[in-house]
C-alpha cells in the first residue's frame, strides 16, 4: 500500500491528494471499516454540495451501528462513488481503493495541514 | 428494590448535611401565602370496600358511548369488536409484551408485528410499513418531518379540513423543527381540498402536501387529480387515510402517495375513552431510512427456519442518540396485535363487506337526517361513514337535547372551526347501527 499521498483525520477518514490538483479523494481507513463491521448502506452528499471541514456529510450504516462521515477538508463534491449504492461492502473489502466515498474540490488547500500522515495515524490507533 | 421511607434519623442527617435547621427552611423562597401550613388537609384512610364503593359511585356518573346510542366519530369509531379479538389479544403473551428490547428472543411478538406490517402494506398498497405508531396524529406529524428531511425544504401544506387534533400535534412537532405549515382551503360546496388554491400554493419551498381522505368532514378526497402537480413541484404526497375505507376505495399506493399514515383504532380496538389509539405508517422503498419507528423483517436462521428480526434499528435513538431519525423508537404493540387479529379474522372478503356496509349505512342515515325538517347535508362531496349536517339551530343545542334522550348526536364543528360552523354537526355511523337506531335519532332531531 502506498501511503505517501494520503493524510488521515482523527475521525478515521483518509484523503488522497495530488500536488498538481485541488481535487482530493476521501474514504475511511481500514481500521474504521473493520471496527464498524459489515457495512450495509452508505448515504453520500449530493454532487455539487458544499461541505465544511469536520461537519457530517453522510452516514455509514453497518449491521449494528450508524456512523457519520465527516468532511476531512472544506470544499465542493465533484464526484461520488456510485458503485457503493449497490455494493456498500466495497468499503470493507477495499477501504483505500474501490471503497472511496467522494471526490472534493478543496476550497482551502492549507486545511490539509490539519491532517495526520500515515505514521501519525497508525500511532493514534495504536498500531504503529 | 424495596421502598423504604425516610426515617426521622435520615431526615435529621440530610438537614445537617445541608446546614439547615428544618425542612421549612428549604421552601423559604416560596412566599408563605402560597404554602399550606401544616399537614395536607386530607381525610383519614378508607378501607378497601369503602374505596371501591366510592369509585364505583363516581364511575356511575360517566355516560360511556357503550351505554348510549353513539354517532360520535371524528377519528375514533364505534365498530363492532368480535369476542375473538379480545380473547386472543388478552393472552398474557400478548398482553404483557412491551416493544422488545432484546428483540430476537421474542419471535412471537415479532411475527405478529410482521403480520401487522403485511396487512398495512396490502391495505395501503405501499411497499413498506412500520411496526405502528402512537396514533394517526403522531404518525402524521412524523410524516411531516420526513417530507422536510427528504426534500430539504421548509414548507408543508395541509388541508384546512384536516382533523384538528392531528393538526395540533403536527404544529407542536413542526415548531421545534422550523417547518412552516400552511393550510390549503377546502371548497365551500364539496368540502374537498380546493385544487386551484393548491396549485397556486405549490412553490419550490414546498416539501409536501398532506391530504386526509376521508377528511375531517367525512368527505373523500381525489388526490389522483393533483398528484402529478405535487410531484412536478418536487414535493411529496402524504396521504392520511382510514383503513376500512381502503377496502372499497382507491389505495394510496395506486395514486402515487409517497408516505401513508392513518388511524388504526377502528380495526378491532375499542374507543378507550379517546386513547390509546393505533397509528400506522407506510412508504415507498426510497424513504425507508427516513421512516421513524421499527420495522420487523422475515429471514432464515442458520438452520434455514423462518425467523423474524428488527431491521434498521441502528437509526433509532438508543444507538444514534440526537442524530436518530425520530424520537420514536417504540410501537403500539397491543393495539397493533388487536388490529392484526381483527384483519386476519375478517379477511379480504369480510373487510370489503364491512366497507360497503359502512358506506351504505352512512348514505342511508344522511338521507333520513336530510329529510328532517331544517336539517341538510353541509357538503355535496362523496362520503364514506361520516358527514356534516347543517342544523336549524346551534349544533351544541342539538347535542345537548339528544344527550337527554340517551343519544350522542355527534361533534359540533364550532369547537374547532369557529362561529361560522356553529350549526354544523359531524355525524358518524358504523355497521353496529340498525334502521331502528336511525329512526330513534331522527325522532329526536324532529322534536322541535
Amino acid at each position: 500500500m502506498e501511503f505517501e499521498h494520503m493524510l488521515f483525520t482523527s475521525e478515521h477518514e483518509w484523503v488522497r491528494f495530488d500536488d498538481e490538483s485541488d481535487v482530493v479523494i476521501v474514504g475511511i481507513s481500514e481500521y474504521a471499516a473493520k471496527e464498524l463491521g459489515d457495512i450495509v448502506f452508505i448515504e453520500l452528499p449530493k454532487l455539487g454540495a458544499d461541505v465544511d471541514r469536520s461537519e457530517a456529510m453522510g452516514t455509514i450504516e453497518a449491521v449494528k451501528t450508524v456512523a457519520d462521515l465527516f468532511a476531512p477538508v472544506s470544499g465542493t463534491v465533484v464526484e461520488v462513488n456510485t458503485a457503493l449504492d449497490g455494493q456498500p461492502e466495497l468499503v470493507n473489502k477495499s477501504p483505500f481503493e474501490e471503497g472511496w466515498f467522494v471526490k472534493l474540490s478543496m476550497s482551502d488547500r492549507s486545511e490539509l495541514d490539519h491532517l495526520m500522515d500515515h505514521d501519525a495515524y497508525q500511532n493514534m490507533i495504536g498500531e504503529s | 428494590m424495596p421502598y423504604t421511607y425516610h426515617t426521622d434519623d435520615d431526615r435529621k442527617e440530610m438537614l445537617q448535611r445541608l446546614g439547615v435547621e428544618s425542612e421549612d427552611q428549604l421552601f423559604e423562597q416560596i412566599p408563605s401565602a402560597y404554602r399550606i401550613p401544616g399537614p395536607l388537609p386530607l381525610a383519614a384512610g378508607k378501607t378497601e370496600p369503602e374505596t371501591m364503593r366510592m369509585f364505583a359511585e363516581i364511575a356511575e356518573k360517566n355516560r360511556p358511548a357503550a351505554t348510549m346510542l353513539s354517532f360520535l366519530g371524528g377519528g375514533i369509531y364505534d365498530h363492532f369488536v368480535p369476542a375473538l379479538v379480545r380473547h386472543l389479544a388478552g393472552r398474557p403473551e400478548f398482553m404483557t409484551a412491551y416493544t422488545p428490547y432484546q428483540a430476537e428472543v421474542s419471535q412471537g411478538t415479532l411475527q405478529v408485528i410482521f403480520e401487522f406490517q403485511s396487512h398495512i402494506s396490502r391495505l395501503t398498497g405501499m411497499p413498506v410499513a412500520n411496526a405502528s405508531m402512537y396514533d394517526a396524529a403522531s404518525a402524521l406529524a412524523e410524516a411531516t418531518l420526513m417530507t422536510a428531511k427528504i426534500t430539504g425544504r421548509g414548507t408543508v401544506l395541509y388541508p384546512a379540513g384536516l382533523n384538528p387534533r392531528y393538526l395540533a400535534v403536527m404544529k407542536r412537532y413542526a415548531t421545534g423543527q422550523g417547518i412552516s405549515l400552511q393550510p390549503v382551503p377546502f371548497a365551500a360546496g364539496s368540502g374537498q381540498l380546493d385544487t386551484n388554491a393548491l396549485r397556486a400554493q405549490l412553490s419550490p419551498d414546498v416539501a409536501g402536501l398532506i391530504v386526509q381522505t376521508p377528511n375531517y368532514f367525512g368527505v373523500l378526497e381525489q388526490p389522483w387529480t393533483y398528484e402529478a402537480d405535487v410531484h412536478q413541484a418536487g414535493a411529496l404526497l402524504v396521504a392520511c387515510v382510514d383503513p376500512i375505507s381502503l377496502a372499497v376505495f382507491r389505495q394510496p399506493g395506486a395514486y402515487g402517495a409517497d408516505i401513508v399514515v392513518g388511524e388504526g383504532q377502528s380495526l378491532g380496538n375499542d374507543m378507550n375513552f379517546g386513547g390509546p389509539l393505533l397509528g400506522f405508517m407506510a412508504c415507498g422503498e426510497p424513504f425507508v431510512r427516513q421512516m421513524p419507528g421499527r420495522i420487523v423483517s422475515a429471514t432464515r436462521d442458520v438452520d434455514g427456519r423462518e425467523a423474524y428480526v428488527l431491521t434498521l434499528q441502528t437509526r433509532e435513538q438508543h444507538i444514534r442518540r440526537e442524530k436518530a431519525t425520530s424520537n420514536i423508537c417504540t410501537n403500539q404493540g397491543l393495539m397493533a396485535t388487536r388490529a392484526t387479529i381483527y384483519l386476519s379474522l375478517l379477511g379480504e372478503t369480510g373487510l370489503v363487506e364491512l366497507g360497503r356496509v359502512c358506506c351504505e349505512r352512512a348514505h342511508r342515515l344522511a338521507e333520513l337526517v336530510g329529510g328532517c325538517p331544517g336539517f341538510a347535508l353541509r357538503f355535496d362531496g362523496p362520503f364514506f361513514r361520516e358527514f356534516v349536517v347543517r342544523c336549524p339551530k346551534d349544533a351544541e343545542a342539538v347535542v345537548k337535547a339528544a344527550r337527554g334522550d340517551g343519544i350522542l348526536a355527534g361533534i359540533p364543528l364550532s369547537r374547532y372551526f369557529g362561529d361560522a360552523a356553529r350549526r354544523d354537526l359531524l355525524v358518524a355511523t358504523t355497521e353496529k347501527h340498525t334502521e331502528a337506531d336511525y329512526e330513534r335519532f331522527c325522532s329526536v332531531l324532529r322534536k322541535d
